[in-house]
């Protein structure tokens, strides 16, 4: 008998007979649902993501290449790396970026892995929504966006459009029903990464980007 | 010990072992008569508080989110059997190997396996208490392979040769002035400062050389999801996740009552986990890992490992009371909150999981023998109780725990070591006593010789009488004060 076997049949001995009825947490998050806006749910966004130190451009389908540009210029980001694949990666244009050479993902990590632990100044990832309640990006990686593109640059911009933002993580994963099918890594992302672990004193990039930079398409203009 | 670990600074053949849990009120006795570490641990502890506090402003929403939290822990515990191996087929499917260990000597086992079979020389690891509970590091270390703790707390408690005082800020006795001289003398080129922001970058300069040449990370986890073959990671470092991604294999290893059955039960859980841990309204990342490198996936680890602890954990599960002990999430709460773990912090309970959660989960990873102490160190305040996310009974289990330990050994016995703290006199003591109050004449007689001999009463009590005045039974008796009176 094998180690599975034997904790599996512990386990069996001693479970009850019925199992309990399983619990929907629909009722919890419908009792307490807002019906906001849009805007107001971009508001919300904002604010909470703003907490944990995150920037927020709000701008347009039509600026947003123009913006990443200065603001990579004003971050002096010498190498941006990016999906050259994805809808948005193929709006960035080289000419724009004064003073940032533009690096498409090309290849495995283990190929770029050097440069990417030490020559790339910033990331740029498009992201699949995000959660107003509690300020997060939702990530999931791809071919052409992989995992560690929104994990070691020192800095990561980040691409989110206004209309995909959801009030709560579980209308998220309801609504577009993740259980059918994740990728092999989706992450939820609320600021640059911290640590507390020395005298509670907050301290920012930790081990991850040092900054988020989150660029909000708004279809419906400019709320600020 | 390899090159690479040599910055843990700590000697091979040293295991950072705790003492056994007997020696408990000593070191109680010690932490409670040392002024530093309980103003450090109050001030950590108000702290955690009211930020735990601020998160829950509406008491309604907390009260539903607690129920439903506890009511899809007791669902997912109830079909455990069944959650696993559906848990087991879908992360196969997704290409993740699953071990599984009854022992911590199995799992250390597994994982050695797995690092021989890739040569590897470095571990670098992200928080996990159950490596910490099978003495994971010491583990590798014996057998040659290095393991690096990454998490920023994790890392300083390394550093020291300690163990964690927390399971969530693992750091939370060090001063910010102990850690900087710990960096100064540890780390090639480091000049003390007590700068925090100064502390937290080095670490993350030695720690990313790290990531990048690590053969293997290894991490734990903080939900299972069934019906997906999901592992979800709480963390705020971004330490987990590179441990998770960038290293070519990665392993996970957790407790088995871990596993809950849908992707939508997680949601409440991350919810209610982070805000009663450390008052946050969500963690930086929540990582939620589906398989290794798939397809056109340009990284990623190439192996997925998950490795599934009982440790104990199915002895809990076969009584329906002590059952609740597996709800656990590990937010810490109960630990923030408990007056007893406050006063004496983490260390003095010498077992991996302290405060009143460790005080139910431990007896049954490491049996009554060791651990029949832990139930008596609390006041039964019920603070710990109040506070659980998912409404574990602290209190009603340290009692049943006092009981299991203290009972007369039988043939029978729901725990491993049941009986350990039973005393023959004590137990010959309160049955005479029982018997004296089951009679009305024996107790009017006994009463009656206790006012009239009350000066014979000694005036050295034990434990009572090193901070009170000795107990004296008083010189009438109640029913003669009241036979007066009429």
């Amino acid at each position: 008998m094998s180690a599975r076997d034997r904790i599996l049949a512990k386990l069996r001995g001693a479970r009850p007979a019925e199992p309990l009825p399983r619990p929907d947490p629909a009722p919890h998050y419908a009792a307490r649902a807002r019906n906001e806006s849009k805007a107001e749910a971009l508001t919300r966004f904002r604010a909470a993501i703003e907490g944990f130190h995150a920037d927020v451009h709000v701008t347009t389908e039509a600026d947003w290449p123009a913006l990443l540009a200065r603001l990579c210029a004003d971050k002096g980001v010498g190498t941006l790396l990016f999906g050259a694949q994805t809808p948005a990666g193929r709006r960035l244009e080289p000419a724009t970026f004064a003073g940032t050479t533009l690096r498409p993902w090309a290849g495995q990590v283990e190929d770029i892995k050097a440069d990417l632990f030490h020559r790339v100044d910033a990331g740029f990832t498009q992201t699949r929504g995000a959660i107003a309640e509690t300020g997060s990006l939702i990530l999931w990686s791809s071919a052409d966006e992989p995992r560690t593109l929104s994990l070691v640059p020192p800095i990561h911009f980040a691409l989110l459009d206004a209309a995909h933002i959801h009030p709560t993580f579980y209308d998220a994963l309801v609504s577009e029903n993740w259980a059918a099918g994740l990728p092999t890594n989706a992450l939820l992302i609320s600021g640059p990464s911290k640590t507390a672990d020395i005298q509670q004193t907050l301290a920012y990039g930790a081990h991850g980007p040092k900054e988020l930079i989150v660029l909000v398409i708004n279809a419906e203009g400019d709320l600020q | 010990m390899s090159a690479q670990a040599n910055t843990t600074g700590k000697d091979a053949g040293q295991p950072i072992a705790f003492v056994s849990a007997q020696a408990l009120r000593a070191r109680m006795h010690d932490a409670v008569n040392d002024p530093h570490l309980r103003t450090s641990f109050r001030g950590a502890m108000d702290f955690l508080m009211a930020k735990r506090a601020a998160q829950f402003p509406d008491a309604d929403e907390l009260d539903s989110l607690r129920s439903l939290s506890e009511s899809i822990r007791q669902y997912s515990l109830s079909k455990l059997p069944d959650l696993l191996e559906q848990l087991e087929a879908n992360l196969t499917r997704n290409g993740v190997q699953v071990h599984w260990a009854e022992t911590p000597e199995e799992a250390n086992a597994i994982m050695l396996g797995i690092a021989q079979r890739h040569q590897a020389k470095l571990i670098v690891k992200g928080k996990s208490m159950v490596s910490e509970e099978i003495e994971f590091n010491h583990a590798m270390e014996t057998a040659g392979v290095g393991a690096l703790e990454s998490d920023m707390g994790e890392y300083i408690v390394q550093l020291a040769g300690e163990k964690p005082s927390h399971i969530i800020m693992p750091a939370i006795h060090q001063t910010k002035q102990q850690i900087a001289k710990l960096f100064a003398e540890h780390i090639p080129g480091v000049d003390y400062t007590d700068n925090v922001d100064a502390l937290i970058q080095i670490g993350r300069r030695v720690l990313r050389e790290k990531f990048e040449v690590a053969d293997i990370g290894l991490s734990g986890v903080n939900f299972a999801v069934a019906e997906t073959g999901t592992l979800c990671l709480v963390e705020n470092e971004g330490n987990g996740r590179m441990c998770t991604t960038v290293p070519k294999v990665h392993i996970a290893i957790t407790g088995i009552e871990k596993v809950v059955e849908k992707l939508e039960h997680v949601a409440p859980l991350f919810s209610i986990l982070t805000r009663s841990a450390t008052g946050q309204a969500v963690s930086t990342y929540f990582n939620m890992i589906s398989g290794p490198r798939r397809g056109e996936d340009k990284d990623g680890p190439e192996e997925v490992h998950l490795v599934l602890l009982d440790n104990g954990r199915s002895q809990a599960y076969a009584d329906e009371q002590l059952r609740k002990t597996l709800q656990c999430i590990r937010c810490g709460a109960c630990m923030n909150h408990c007056p007893v773990y406050t006063r004496i912090g983490g260390h003095a309970y010498g077992t991996t999981y302290p405060g009143p959660i460790g005080k139910i989960v431990s007896p049954h990873m490491m049996g009554l023998e060791q651990t029949h102490l832990l139930p008596t160190a609390s006041s039964l305040c019920g603070a710990c109780g109040e506070v659980c996310p998912v409404k574990i009974p602290i209190p009603e289990l340290l009692i049943r725990l006092r009981g299991e330990a203290n009972s007369e050994p039988h043939a029978k016995p729901a725990m491993r070591g049941q009986g350990a703290g039973h005393s023959t006199l004590v137990s010959f003591v309160w049955r005479m006593w029982a018997r004296v109050h089951a009679r009305p004449g024996s107790y009017r007689a006994f009463s009656w010789l206790a006012t009239r001999f009350r000066a014979f009463t000694p005036t050295r009590q034990g434990g009572w009488t090193a901070a009170r005045t000795p107990l004296q039974p008083a010189p009438r008796r109640l029913r003669d004060m009241v036979k007066d009176r009429r």
